[in-house]
């Protein structure tokens, strides 16, 4: 463990921390940004282990409990009023929820 | 001042039913505790005082009039990630200030259907990231052991609580080891359900093909007891299992004749703590005594968990954590010029620093080029760390392990370095990843008076045997009932 952690202190990958946090709609000051690189640069460094691993033929597991296409009967049951579920919006406009413009 | 906050949640129901004492009494006693405690731990959020004495005197109407439940007059503390109808659920982040939940998560309405009162809110880390509680956005919760160490997380002030006898249970949430690392950290009893078992509807998600609910308690049959009023299918969650609920409290036999323990042999490799190896260790060898036959197993992909886990794990909250944008709910931040602004500056205020690190290392391991060498394999590779499961399971009932490598740390010792961090998840991550149960138990103490959990683990669905390991052992050496210096 420790020594797989002091390795990836050397290793170098690539992270280009501004590029993906816009793909994550997330700003950054340039100090996040310098903070950033330098942690996640070592974490995916780290990650990197299980590339060496072989694979082949594995199929993967996207969640672990044995249940697919679960359906209920399609009938109409009661849900959130419309005035709880806008209840928490921080701006809303009699009942709809309210953004800035995004057409002219 | 009276001892009712100190109890279980079976002692204070024995009380109810035979009139001892009221669920209000309970409750004003609980809330006295809070009051004089919690200052120095520091453990809740929010206590919600007026509502939970208000359903404490509806519990004790009910009780006068003859109405049963299961919990009746239980008060419950409840961590900031799940939805308790007119409390926040702000998952102690800043960018749910102010929301209140207008509903109830499928647990909490199966154990209020049952009596229970809902206390108030824990804290924890932000959306449950984190291993210390260190990243709750509003307050650093003290161990009740050393007021100067972390209590565990992400589930660290539902621990805390119940330790301090600030509660009479609590619940938590297991991504990567959330509700067994606190309990085994403030020396209570966290139990991880199998995936599936429980309902994750009005779970705030983290990882959702991870995430479990589970209960925190100052005994095993009071997990037991948590977890059989909160199992079962839920429509709301279809990932929720149909299997039906079997009677956990049966399960609850004083021996462990015909049980086999493994030990898996990736565990004891020299890793952990020797104080937490010595621990470990000695338990083991009060469940030979309790009749267990204890077997060696092997779980060879032990060095790839956490490597995996943080790539699965982050791909799905970096999905999971797109709906804050400032739009349906919490806060949004001032002078966006579009909606896209309005996004990247409200997640900018909204988020702590390991939120946006998990944000960013999701969404780089699910981008284009990145998905199949990260994502797609370590998909992979968590089939290889099932079937080590799946073949460990062939040859023992349950397995027995370290909870953590170390006890309790100091306060901002691993603050600064989230990749140490990560690597104390070693034992705990493989349960998520694999979808089987799991529970930490106390098991002892270092020389320094920190508490050491035992974790027992079964396969899918195997909830009974865990249960039956850790109340045997509780009952014949277990250090459950011991409690902090407060």
């Amino acid at each position: 463990m420790t020594q797989a952690y002091q390795d990836t202190q050397q290793a170098g990958a690539t992270i280009d921390v501004r590029y993906v946090a816009n793909l994550a709609r997330l700003n950054l000051t340039d100090a996040e940004v310098a903070t950033f690189q330098a942690q996640l640069s070592q974490i995916v460094a780290y990650v990197n282990e299980i590339r060496a691993l072989d694979v082949e033929g594995v199929e993967p597991t996207a969640h672990a409990a044995p249940v697919r296409n679960v359906f209920r009967d399609d009938v109409v049951v009661p849900g959130l009023e419309r005035e709880q579920a806008i209840a928490n919006a921080p701006e809303h406009s009699a009942d709809l929820f309210k953004v800035p413009t995004i057409v002219e | 001042m009276s001892e009712l906050h100190t109890l279980g949640v079976h002692e204070v129901l024995e009380r109810l039913n035979r009139r001892e004492c009221s669920s209000e009494d309970i409750v004003r006693d609980v809330l006295a505790a809070i009051g004089r405690i919690d200052g120095t731990i520091d453990g809740y959020l929010s206590v919600a005082a007026e509502d939970a004495l208000a359903q404490a005197r509806a519990a004790d109407e009910a009780r006068r009039q003859g109405a049963g439940g299961r919990l009746l007059g239980v008060p419950i503390a409840v961590k900031d990630v799940l939805n308790v109808r007119g409390q926040p659920c702000g998952c102690a982040s800043r960018i749910l200030q102010g929301y209140v939940s207008p509903y109830d998560a499928t647990a909490v309405a199966r154990l209020r259907a049952e009596g229970a009162v809902f206390l108030g809110r824990t804290n924890m880390d932000e959306f449950a990231m984190g291993s210390s509680t260190e990243n709750s956005a509003f307050k650093v919760t003290r161990n009740p052991w050393n007021r100067n160490c972390v209590p565990g997380g992400s589930s660290g002030g539902s621990a805390a609580v119940v330790a301090a006898d600030e509660a009479i249970a609590a619940l938590g949430s297991d991504t990567g080891g959330s509700v067994r690392q606190p309990a085994s950290f403030c020396g209570c009893v966290g139990l991880k359900p199998s995936y599936g078992r429980i309902s994750r509807y009005g779970l705030t998600a983290f990882a959702s093909s991870l995430d479990q609910i589970g209960p925190m308690t100052k005994s095993v049959r009071d997990a037991a007891l948590l977890l059989q009023v909160m199992a079962g299918h839920d429509p709301h969650d279809s990932s929720c299992l149909p299997d039906p609920v079997p009677d956990y409290a049966a399960a609850l036999v004083p021996d462990l004749k015909g049980m086999r323990l493994g030990l898996p042999r990736e565990y004891f490799v020299g890793g952990s703590d020797p104080e937490v190896e010595r621990a470990i260790r000695a338990a083991v060898e009060v469940c030979r005594g309790l009749g267990a036959e204890i077997v060696d197993v092997a779980l060879p992909h032990t060095p790839y968990v956490i490597a995996t886990y943080y790539v699965i794990a982050t791909a799905e909250a970096s999905a999971n954590l797109a709906r804050f944008d400032g739009v349906r709910y919490g806060t949004r931040a001032a002078g966006a010029e579009d909606p896209i602004d309005l996004y990247k500056r409200t997640r900018e205020q909204g988020f702590g620093p390991e939120v946006k690190r998990r944000i960013i290392l999701g969404t780089y391991v699910l981008s284009s080029g990145y998905h199949d060498a990260y994502y797609l394999r370590a998909q992979k590779v968590r089939t290889l760390i099932r079937r080590d499961f799946e073949q460990a399971f062939q040859s023992c009932d349950a397995i027995v392990a370290p909870v953590a490598p170390t006890p309790a740390y100091p306060i901002g010792e691993k603050g600064g370095d989230p990749l140490q961090m990560y690597l104390g998840d070693i034992f705990t991550v493989p349960v998520n990843l694999a979808g089987i149960c799991g529970m930490s138990v106390p098991c002892g103490f270092t020389t320094r008076q920190m508490p050491v959990g035992l974790q027992i683990l079964g396969p899918a669905l195997g909830e009974g045997s865990i249960l039956r390991v850790g109340h045997a052992y509780e009952q014949a050496g277990g250090w459950s009932h011991r409690r902090p210096p407060l």
